[in-house]
């Protein structure tokens, strides 16, 4: 049986939580701070935060957010975008992360993986793949929250990043991000014959049957969830309930 | 009561969610790497993440490892989490042997390979575990575990496992691929977690409060 864990992930523009649709199109929820802790206090088993315009703008812009939450919420805190350098992932650190996700800057340079791995472990850093489906079997991987492609194919991507020393992975379908149509299983199953590190899924989950066919089908070891939360159409109380009900293994929580 | 956390900053880890964690739960709580103030503590962390040798390095190099076994020694309650947990055995094997504090006898290997087929092992293993006691040493009285109900998960984070030479040294563990893996250890004063009481909730932040009953 497969153990799994059950992740808010939280996209903020500036000072705002945001939900688009393929990473684009921007919608304004709220408060970032307030929903991590709304999650926080309804049993998520972590947190990832992405700054959906750091690489653009070249850097990452949530520290004061972090290191606000990071005094209420006591569960391991992932945070991505525009980080680019050992110094930028130790300052996130710092703040009171535990993890930092790259994507544009370690594409631009793969070394980057190595450098943070060595420095702060594999277990601080989260590669995050936006990967695009071009054919049946084969995805591109995109860069810049999904703007760019790179002409770099997934499994050799997902190879490479493993053997340099990510501690996993975060898996974004460009394609099914905020679309509610499941997860592109395909890619899941095809990332997870391809690398031995654990995946978190991400993009797409519409109801609770697409996180029981991750998990049991293409074998996600955690899923990212944005929308359903954001919107209130499912909470980690229901979610969880479901989990126990189709015996998916998940974090024992008592409130 | 006049208790003073001192948690050991050798340059590893996220140790300002360790100290967050003991605020929260009103603890006298400092961040230190000076030997003086160290010695002045009731009680001692030792944080830690990554690789072994860097932090066995960077503990060596600030003159704190003889600090810490001499604290120890003394009697004052000492908490290692994760990859302090695992410096507080004997040696690493993690790449090539590294020799660690040497307060509880034991080593650090790899993670045993899962004996059951429809459950492998992901290394590094992240994730929510629930703690089991371990058969010959299962009173958690008055330990970091005291109150605890076994249902509870804590957050894992680890590449590599602790093992005591006795297996009295082990408080409780979790089940991964069908194996027993060591998650509490203890021997009088010194114990340690291989999970992160500061990243498990409620259930974590009461650890740390019982340690600091201690």
């Amino acid at each position: 049986m497969k153990r799994v864990r059950l992740i808010s992930r939280l996209d903020i523009k500036g000072e705002n939580l945001i939900k688009g649709i393929h990473l684009e199109g921007l919608r304004v929820i709220g408060s970032p701070s307030e929903y991590a802790l709304k999650y926080y206090n309804q049993g998520a088993d972590e947190l990832i935060f992405m700054d959906t315009v750091a690489s653009l703008y070249g850097r990452n812009h949530l520290g004061n957010i972090i290191k606000s939450v990071s005094e209420e919420i006591f569960i391991p805190m992932t945070v991505g975008g525009g980080i680019r350098s050992v110094e930028n992932a130790i300052e996130i650190l710092r703040l009171g992360a535990d993890k930092v996700a790259v994507n544009t800057a370690a594409v631009m340079r793969p070394n980057l993986i190595s450098e943070i791995s060595n420095a702060l472990g594999s277990q601080a850093l989260v590669v995050s793949i936006e990967a695009k489906k071009i054919s049946t079997d084969k995805w591109e991987i995109y860069t810049d929250n999904g703007r760019e492609s790179t002409g770099i194919d997934l499994v050799d991507w997902l190879t490479e990043v493993e053997s340099l020393g990510a501690g996993e992975i975060l898996l974004t379908s460009v394609d099914n991000e905020g679309t509610r149509k499941g997860f592109d299983l395909e890619l899941i199953k095809t990332a997870s014959n391809t690398i031995s590190i654990p995946i978190i899924a991400s993009g797409g989950m519409g109801k609770y049957k697409d996180l029981q066919d991750a998990v049991n089908e293409a074998g996600a070891d955690a899923i990212a969830m944005a929308d359903i939360l954001h919107f209130n159409r499912m909470t980690f109380a229901s979610i969880r309930e479901q989990s126990i009900n189709s015996k998916i293994v998940i974090r024992k929580y008592c409130e | 009561m006049n208790n003073k956390i001192v948690i050991i900053d050798y340059g590893i880890g996220n140790i300002l969610s360790v100290k967050q964690g003991f605020q929260k739960i009103g603890a006298n709580v400092i961040v230190s790497s000076n030997i003086k103030i160290i010695e002045t503590a009731t009680h001692i962390v030792l944080p830690g993440v990554g690789a072994y040798e860097n932090a066995m390095n960077a503990l060596n190099q600030l003159k704190l490892t003889d600090v810490v076994i001499k604290i120890a020694n003394k009697g004052v309650p000492l908490l290692g989490i994760c990859l302090g947990m695992q410096m507080l055995l004997d040696e690493s094997h993690e790449f090539g042997i590294t020799k660690g504090l040497g307060l509880i006898p034991g080593r650090v290997e790899n993670f045993p390979l899962s004996i059951l087929e429809n459950e492998p092992i992901k290394v590094p293993q992240i994730n929510w575990h629930e703690l089991v006691p371990n058969q010959s040493n299962n009173n958690w009285q008055n330990s970091i575990l005291s109150n605890q109900k076994q249902s509870d998960s804590v957050y894992f984070v680890h590449s590599f496992v602790a093992n005591p030479s006795h297996e009295k040294h082990k408080l409780a563990e979790y089940m991964c691929g069908g194996n027993r893996i060591t998650a509490v250890i203890e021997k009088d004063n010194v114990m340690g977690c291989q999970f992160h009481p500061e990243k498990s909730g409620t259930t974590g932040l009461n650890i740390l409060k019982n340690f600091t009953s201690l």
